[in-house]
């Protein structure tokens, strides 16, 4: 039967292979392996400038790889067609960092939006499925708000509503604690951890805070100058031996190795 | 490491940052005309794709850039209309041709004043508007947002926005004419012995289709100008708010440069 049926781990649903990305000639992503299974959590780690922003751009298709090759849910990005890629939108739900809701829209017809230009449902179903997913986000009864009335966390919960709308097999959550009070990011946290086991969702979610990766993680994948440091099991990133990793962990400030000769020829210009 | 620096000074380096200052329009141009045929694709196929051009955002569109500016419209080009009668009547009483002022107000506002006004206009009321809205849904993330739920941002947001140019700039020429000629009507009928009604049937008379046409053809060329200006700068927004600000700015700057540029050109071919 089913070879995958037989093997302890469930489908590969991202598979990530020697991904390489460059920004001009910055060499931003190098030689990124990554595999997430059905149902399982992934939270990619790493401090500003270490490419993970990138790799969650490279995942939605929003940029180009220069090399390597990135299959979502058996659709490999490179190749597929303007169809195929349309169909893998539908079952991809993403939250940005900073909610991206549309401001000139209210809060229901953000979340509706996707159901209207995807499907030929009417108005009233519509308007009950966006009621629907506002209650999953402890967000109900505020459909008639415009975004700029919300607050933060509820931007954030808002723009989760909408991500997960079209019920997608496949959740991209960018920095869900970013500008938000602990409180408020833990109730995300929660609502993360809730979506995977009520509609068994396999999300990957992008963040440098420490308390919500360990919370929230089934693996942890640590980048670091756009290669991976290590992809393990939170407790296995715990104990990691791996310095830079341990630095991260302890908020200890990076050590900056630089050769004399280097560090004069880039203060006096001539790099 | 970076790409983009320049080899030195002096002769060399001018030489190099012509070229490339040559090669970053050649590109801006390109970028625009691709851009300009892929939406134009998505208004005849989008159907196919199950993502149609949606009637109620053309018609939004048209309300705020066409609707909403007949006010001031018709005030700009009823003033300029008032405008050519008093210095057509200037020139000509040095040659006692004083009547002749009609056929100078009827061809130069069909042709010329009716048109451009409005382009001006319109690049400066809706579309710096435009390129500040796809800028703020460029840094918010909202055109990113757009790509990944599967909505094409030239179907979604550009379409409606260049049909609806490409119906209201000449709708509003239209309008720019006949208030332009009514300023002209109106100054002439009060300075000289000549009623309105009469100046009227003069101007129906001199005018032909073929100067009206003119005037057609070009804020036909206008509302691609404006709107391609405005997306493509909407698009290129980085840096914050600021650059939104930029951005908007150098739209409008550059949509009149090239309404004026073209204007002089098709008035060049047009005019035989």
């Amino acid at each position: 039967m089913n070879p995958a049926a037989a093997s302890p781990h469930p489908p590969v649903v991202i598979e990530v292979t020697d991904l390489v990305a460059h920004y001009g000639a910055h060499r931003v992503l190098d030689g990124i392996h990554m595999r997430l299974y059905r149902g399982e959590i992934m939270v990619v780690m790493g401090g500003s400038g270490s490419g993970k922003s990138t790799l969650l751009r490279h995942l939605l298709g929003l940029n180009r790889p220069t090399a390597g090759r990135i299959v979502l849910l058996g659709t490999d990005m490179a190749r597929a067609g303007a169809r195929e890629m349309q169909d893998l939108r539908k079952n991809m739900g993403v939250s940005f960092q900073g909610g991206a809701l549309f401001n000139s829209m209210t809060v229901a017809e953000n979340v509706m939006l996707p159901l209207r230009e995807h499907t030929s449902l009417d108005e009233r179903t519509m308007a009950i499925m966006a009621r629907m997913k506002l209650e999953v986000v402890n967000m109900g009864g505020f459909d008639h708000l415009m975004p700029s009335q919300l607050s933060g966390g509820m931007v954030k919960r808002v723009a989760l509503a909408r991500a997960i709308v079209m019920d997608p097999k496949l959740l991209f959550f960018d920095e869900p604690s970013a500008g938000l009070d602990p409180v408020v990011s833990a109730e995300l946290d929660e609502l993360i951890l809730r979506l995977r086991k009520v509609m068994n969702m396999s999300i990957v979610v992008v963040t440098h805070e420490l308390d919500s990766a360990f919370k929230i993680a089934d693996r942890i994948m640590v980048l670091d100058e756009g290669r991976v440091l290590q992809t393990g099991t939170v407790e296995e990133i715990r104990h990691s031996d791996n310095e830079r990793i341990q630095d991260l962990l302890e908020r200890r400030p990076r050590t900056l190795e630089m050769d004399a000769d280097e560090y004069l020829a880039r203060l006096t210009g001539k790099g | 490491m970076a790409v983009e620096e320049t080899s030195g000074n002096g002769i060399g380096g001018a030489v190099e940052r012509l070229g490339r200052a040559t090669v970053r329009g050649v590109e801006e141009w390109g970028y625009a005309f691709a851009l300009l045929l892929e939406t134009l694709y998505w208004v005849l196929a989008g159907h196919f794709h199950r993502q149609p051009v949606r009637p109620a955002a053309v018609a939004a569109r048209m309300m705020t850039i066409g609707v909403q500016a007949v006010p001031i419209l018709a005030v700009l080009t009823f003033s300029i209309g008032v405008m050519l009668a008093i210095q057509g009547i200037h020139t000509l009483k040095v040659f006692g041709a004083e009547s002749q002022v009609v056929v100078g107000i009827a061809l130069s506002v069909t042709r010329e004043f009716g048109p451009m006004i409005t382009g001006v206009l319109v690049a400066g009321r809706s579309g710096s508007a435009l390129t500040a809205e796809i800028g703020t849904k460029q840094i918010s993330q909202e055109i990113d947002a757009l790509r990944v739920m599967g909505i094409n941002p030239l179907r979604y947001l550009v379409a409606p926005a260049l049909l609806a140019m490409l119906v209201m700039v000449p709708a509003l020429t239209i309008l720019a004419d006949l208030m332009g000629l009514l300023g002209g009507a109106v100054y002439t009928a009060l300075a000289m012995d000549l009623s309105i009604h009469a100046y009227l049937d003069r101007t129906a008379a001199i005018l032909q289709w073929d100067d009206v046409r003119q005037g057609l053809v070009k804020s036909v060329v206008f509302a691609i100008i404006i709107t391609l200006v405005a997306v493509t700068n909407g698009f290129a927004v980085e840096g914050g708010a600021e650059g939104v600000g930029r951005a908007t700015t150098r739209a409008v700057v550059l949509s009149i440069a090239y309404i004026v540029v073209a204007d002089m050109l098709f008035t060049f071919f047009l005019t035989r």
